[in-house]
């Protein structure tokens, strides 16, 4: 086994300002909007887990990632590797917003000639890692990317959202294995524990509980947080960071369809976007009102 | 040559008004829903195991006919086939149902093993195939599925042109005994054949006459080469149009003749032209009667998002790239030299530079203040309050 000793040197402070907790809410919020906004120009894709994961992404891209967007292809930059690939409205809302592209490109979003694909498609879009969509993979290409930086002795992080649905997939539990085995600290996977998936819930369709136990079993670090709650998710991750042996999966408790009232733990809301007129005029204000609610909270 | 007038084949009993603008339009999946129900009352044995795609595979209209007979696996398609393997060991004859992109892309080995190598009688069904599945893009566009399964021994390929033969193809593969891949496709399509139209496993059936060339069709593009025909036709070319539906076995006499009796070949298939109809088509005409062939098909390159008639218009699989495929391969047949370049594939090249450019166009002109564009922010789609 290869020496995997030094580890990540170069980190944001994570703490979290009220201010700045703000500026990150209201910037969830006006991600939550633009999905709704491109999901009906593009007449296709999947509402619940990008509603959802506006949070986490807002969290990530904002706060918690060490990336630069002038320098897409910076060498020591953190890693977002997206292995549930078709909550990629959420990502490229995020990446819009954080510079990597111009947020007209919004408008395009899985029409011929986008590089906002229906999928990710990593040649065709800055800021996007990995090409996804089938589930499953992304785990473990955030394995070799986290493995080849412990080799090279690489500052960078390697950050992996997936979902609860693709848990299914044997590969997912492979990529566990191996990162158990290998203890790769510098590796956090994010689980959106939305408990959906296409066809029902995911305890009605193939149970996942007791969840953390499983992670555990293979050697990963769980930490449990409200997917919902950027103060929560942070504090997850500055533990995640604060475990030095072990790979860590932070279990994010979300609700799927979160903002929009009547998409909320709603499966069917799994795979289409609200319909252009009195349903998606209705979601962007349950969405403004939602951010109103987060606001009064911290003024 | 044949004895035969050109044109449509009275026998095929296709539709009457076959190129009405009006044509009724289904998808193939939908002839899997209605075909695997029927099959289940046929035969007690029949069982559906789907993996988290009830409803869009159709699988679906199963489960509420037959709900102790459906198996929910979750988002696990190599245990899916595995354990639909098992199952046919114990004398179920298991239909498992996904996406083509995941089953049998994701779990081809186990296809390979369980199914294709122990000779077991359970039936994959590749539902979402091709590029007509459109803004999911490329991941789930499957065109390699058709190349990846007829190399298997003992497996039966069958990529239905319609949603009537879609029935048809699931009831006959539930009554064969062996493995049977099943190729679907998401978006509506023609209905051009009816419940008399001839359909037999392994058998090529002509839906159209003519001795210039033939034009070897499967799934629901063969609608395209019928266009292409008739087309072809106004310019005085006859083609003969073959629906090949049974990728494997493949009918090589029917190949054969053809080649034979019109001396020249165009393959049509939405997926890639290299492995699949293309392929076999080639290996057939080469050890047999080697005459030119031009495959239409996924020219070495993945898909991408976009509705799904602008994407097979964009990868040059329409009429009238087949028909310009068709008139290459009749300069080859007299003799003539051709540019090595093939002018189907490179005028497809160039459309689709041109579409993307203008839905581009079309789309950026349309972006609001609040994403840098010069339109009001509620003239968004979204923000239209009716």
């Amino acid at each position: 086994m290869p020496n995997l000793t030094l580890g990540p040197k170069v980190r944001n402070d994570l703490h979290l300002h009220d201010r700045k907790l703000k500026q990150l809410e209201e910037r969830a919020t006006t991600i939550r909007e633009d999905i709704i906004d491109m999901l009906v120009e593009a007449g296709s894709g999947h509402s619940a887990g990008p509603l959802g994961m506006a949070d986490v992404f807002a969290a990530l891209y904002f706060h918690v990632m060490v990336h630069d967007p002038k320098k897409p292809n910076w060498k020591d930059r953190d890693r977002l590797v997206l292995s549930n690939g078709h909550i990629c409205p959420v990502q490229y809302a995020a990446l819009a917003h954080a510079g990597y592209f111009p947020k007209a490109e919004m408008m395009t979003l899985r029409k011929l000639g986008s590089r906002l694909q229906g999928h990710p498609d990593r040649a065709a879009l800055p800021g996007v890692e990995n090409t996804a969509g089938p589930l499953g993979d992304g785990s473990s290409q955030a394995v070799g990317l986290a493995y080849a930086a412990l080799l090279d002795r690489s500052p960078w992080r390697v950050y992996c959202v997936m979902s609860d649905g693709e848990l299914g997939c044997g590969i997912t539990w492979e990529a566990m294995l191996f990162a158990g085995r290998n203890r790769l600290y510098n590796l956090t996977f994010i689980v959106d524990r939305n408990n959906i998936q296409i066809d029902g819930t995911t305890e009605e369709i193939m149970p996942l509980e007791p969840l953390a136990a499983k992670f555990e079993s293979f050697g990963l670090h769980v930490e449990r947080c409200a997917g919902n709650s950027i103060r929560d998710f942070v504090t997850a991750i500055e533990r995640a960071h604060g475990v030095s042996e072990k790979p860590t999966v932070i279990l994010a408790d979300t609700i799927p369809g979160y903002g929009v009232e009547f998409m909320e733990y709603d499966f069917r809301w799994h795979g289409m976007p609200p319909k252009a007129g009195g349903e998606s005029s209705m979601a962007i204000d349950q969405i403004r009102t939602l951010g109103g609610k987060i606001r009064s909270e911290h003024e | 040559m044949s004895n035969q007038k050109p044109g449509i084949n009275r026998e095929a009993f296709l539709v009457r008004d076959l190129f009405d603008k009006e044509i009724e339009q289904k998808p193939t999946r939908d002839g899997f829903g209605l075909g695997v129900v029927d099959a289940a009352k046929l035969d007690e044995n029949v069982v559906v195991l789907c993996a988290d795609l009830t409803e869009s595979t159709r699988a679906l209209w199963f489960k509420e006919k037959f709900p102790n007979r459906f198996v929910q696996m979750g988002v696990s398609e190599q245990s899916m086939a595995a354990i639909a393997a098992g199952m046919a060991m114990a004398g179920k004859v298991p239909f498992i149902a996904s996406y083509a992109a995941f089953s049998p892309g994701r779990n081809w080995e186990q296809i390979r093993t369980t199914a294709s190598l122990s000779d077991t009688n359970m039936k994959i069904v590749g539902a979402h195939a091709g590029v007509s599945v459109g803004p999911d893009g490329a991941t789930h566009q499957m065109t390699e599925d058709i190349a990846i399964m007829r190399v298997l021994p003992n497996m039966i390929v069958v990529s239905p042109c319609d949603a009537v033969e879609a029935k048809k193809a699931t009831m006959a593969g539930a009554k064969v005994v062996g493995p049977v891949y099943l190729r679907f496709a998401r978006e509506k399509s023609p209905v051009f054949t009816t419940n008399k139209t001839p359909f037999k496993l392994g058998r090529a059936e002509t839906f159209r006459f003519g001795d210039d060339l033939t034009i070897i069709a499967t799934g629901p593009l063969l609608y395209e080469a019928l266009l292409a025909a008739e087309q072809l036709s106004k310019r005085g070319i006859e083609a003969r149009v073959l629906n090949v539906h049974t990728i494997k076995p493949l009918d090589t006499k029917a190949i054969a003749l053809a080649a034979k009796e019109t001396g020249a070949i165009v393959t049509v298939e939405e997926a890639q032209a290299a492995g699949g109809l293309g392929g076999v088509v080639c290996e057939t005409v080469a050890s047999l009667c080697p005459v030119p062939v031009e495959r239409v098909g996924m020219p070495d390159r993945f898909g991408e998002s976009g509705e799904p008639k602008e994407l097979l218009e964009a990868f040059g699989m329409t009429a009238p790239y087949i028909a310009m495929a068709a008139e290459r391969v009749l300069r080859r047949k007299r003799g003539e030299k051709v540019e090595a370049t093939l002018p189907f594939v490179t005028a497809a090249a160039e459309k689709i530079v041109e579409m993307r450019a203008a839905v581009m166009k079309e789309a950026l002109g349309r972006a609001p203040r609040k994403w840098g564009g010069n339109k009001s922010d509620l003239s968004l789609k979204s923000r239209t309050k009716k």
